[in-house]
């Protein structure tokens, strides 16, 4: 038996009345590549904030590399990288700086965080653009570097919220290959969530697909082809997902707060 | 330690590459210096108070360092919104030294631009009686500006968007200038606001201010120190806390 490196335990997440994640239980184990599914709004990134301490469970146990997130915070902080879905770069840092930050923030030694920053940089394609100010990134640009952020430091597990949204078919290959290969060569643990289903056909070795916070199927890629008598990730994830279009919690809010800092002369 | 100063050294640099907005902040503060300074200074005169610009440039000095640090603090908010708080908070250092290197970088740039006012005011004519007592003015600057860095990003980590800016402006930041000292002295006061004037940590940070820069101490050097010293390390661990436990 291999050792699970991610264990969740009926774990619950309400917010007021409504409730995101629901009584949801899954393992992942040690150096697998484990792909998240869900449509929009099913719980993805609200079990990812809960797994990497930004949130708190209503109920549920999870352990991470053996630590508990909600009390052993910086253990578990010390086990793992994050590729966040939204944004999360400094605009009025250069992409290199941004870089550095993220290499002194992990206590990446001095050295060896040089040598990773400019390899990363080269990887996504921003080496003439390293001294430039992210603000004047394009989105695509920006999730590049979000990316080869997240692959400074090599930690034991690595999540990843759809890290490939909006990049066209030949990054999203390169970067993935990259991961791939980091997941063999140093055992790295790989957790994320994405819409694109062929990721998860060619990429992971095991899946499990969440809806409206339940999750509603899981086991190998070719597991769940079998049982969905299903030829590819993506039938069965429509099979079991339904066709219907789902909503999700307007971001009018997060808008109008742009514009406010905007009005107060920020980024 | 690492940690404390990237996020210094993040908070100066994003400080040394928005001088022009920086230089913006800085209007308020001169149009008070100038406005009141030499409107007042007249009747100030007439009624035997001697030099007002020489009595509120210390208050406008101070003042730079409230508004400054305040609203240092609460770019805590705008990291929240623009993502990058997330960053800071899931990485392996402690909240408590993000939340110290966050405040000190944004009271090292509110003390900056106290410094810039205060060559302002020398241009406008202040004197400072000795100038081997401006090492204890920036040591007291620096703690007005810590304090109240370190009371905005306790505030601005329990905030959702900058909707709340205005509330905090108009309920906190101008009723601690205006109730401070920095603008009239503390002696004879009507019993109510002498009351709220001694409630009012601003008016200890004023005092040292003035008293280091013009020697009119009114409330007394250890006494303004003390009272600084203990509210930043009270405002200091209930912002470590509540940044603690921030969610995202």
């Amino acid at each position: 038996m291999e050792k699970n490196i991610i264990e969740v335990e009926k774990l619950t997440k309400k917010f007021d009345s409504f409730t995101a994640v629901n009584n949801v239980s899954f393992n992942v184990k040690h150096g697998e590549i484990f792909a998240f599914l869900g449509p929009n709004g099913a719980g993805k990134t609200t079990t990812i904030r809960m797994l990497t301490t930004l949130l708190h469970p209503t109920s549920g146990k999870i352990s991470i590399n053996g630590f508990n997130p909600v009390v052993e915070k910086a253990n578990t902080r010390k086990s793992f990288g994050i590729v966040f879905q939204d944004p999360s770069l400094d605009n009025e840092l250069t992409a290199k700086e941004n870089m550095e930050f993220h290499a002194a923030l992990y206590h990446v030694p001095k050295e060896l965080s040089k040598e990773r920053i400019n390899e990363m940089i080269r990887f996504v394609g921003l080496w003439e653009r390293k001294d430039d100010y992210i603000k004047t990134f394009s989105g695509g640009m920006k999730r590049r570097l979000e990316i080869a952020r997240g692959l400074i430091h090599h930690p034991k597990i690595l999540f990843l919220d759809e890290p490939t949204l909006g990049l066209d078919p030949q990054t999203r290959n390169h970067i993935w290959n990259y991961i791939k290969e980091l997941n063999k060569k140093e055992k790295m643990t790989v957790f994320f969530t994405t819409h694109y289903m062929e990721e998860a056909d060619k990429f992971a070795d095991r899946i499990a697909i969440i809806d409206e916070g339940k999750i509603i199927k899981s086991g190998t890629v070719k597991d769940i082809k079998k049982e969905t008598k299903t030829s590819s990730v993506e039938q069965a994830f429509l099979k079991l997902t339904g066709h219907v279009i789902r909503e999700e919690e307007s971001s009018t809010t997060k808008e109008r707060a742009r514009i406010t800092s905007k009005m107060w002369g920020g980024r | 330690m690492n940690a404390i100063y990237v996020m210094w050294l993040r908070q100066l640099k994003r400080y040394w590459r928005s001088r022009g907005r920086m230089v913006g902040f800085l209007g308020q503060p001169i149009l008070f210096l100038i406005a009141l300074g030499f409107g007042f200074g007249p009747i100030y005169k007439a009624a035997g108070g001697g030099s007002y610009i020489q009595f509120i440039a210390p208050g406008i000095i101070a003042m730079t360092a409230l508004f400054s640090g305040m609203f240092s603090g609460m770019e805590v908010v705008w990291d929240k919104q623009f993502g990058f708080l997330k960053e800071t908070l899931v990485a392996p250092v402690s909240r408590v030294s993000i939340m110290i290197g966050k405040t000190l970088g944004g009271a090292t740039v509110a003390l900056m631009q106290g410094i810039i006012v205060f060559i302002v005011c020398l241009i406008v004519g202040f004197r400072p009686i000795n100038w081997v007592m401006i090492p204890l003015t920036l040591i007291f600057l620096f703690l007005v500006a810590f304090l109240f860095t370190a009371l905005a990003t306790s505030i601005a980590s329990k905030l959702e968007d900058m909707q709340a800016f205005p509330i905090i402006m108009n309920f906190l930041i101008m009723p601690l200038f205006f109730l401070s000292g920095a603008l009239f002295p503390l002696d004879n006061l009507p019993k109510a606001l002498q009351i709220i004037t001694r409630l009012n940590p601003l008016s200890y940070g004023v005092d040292a201010i003035r008293g280091t820069l013009t020697g009119q101490v009114h409330l007394g050097y250890f006494l303004d120190f003390g009272v600084m010293a203990i509210l930043i390390l009270i405002i200091t661990s209930i912002g470590s806390y509540l940044f603690s436990n921030v969610e995202v």
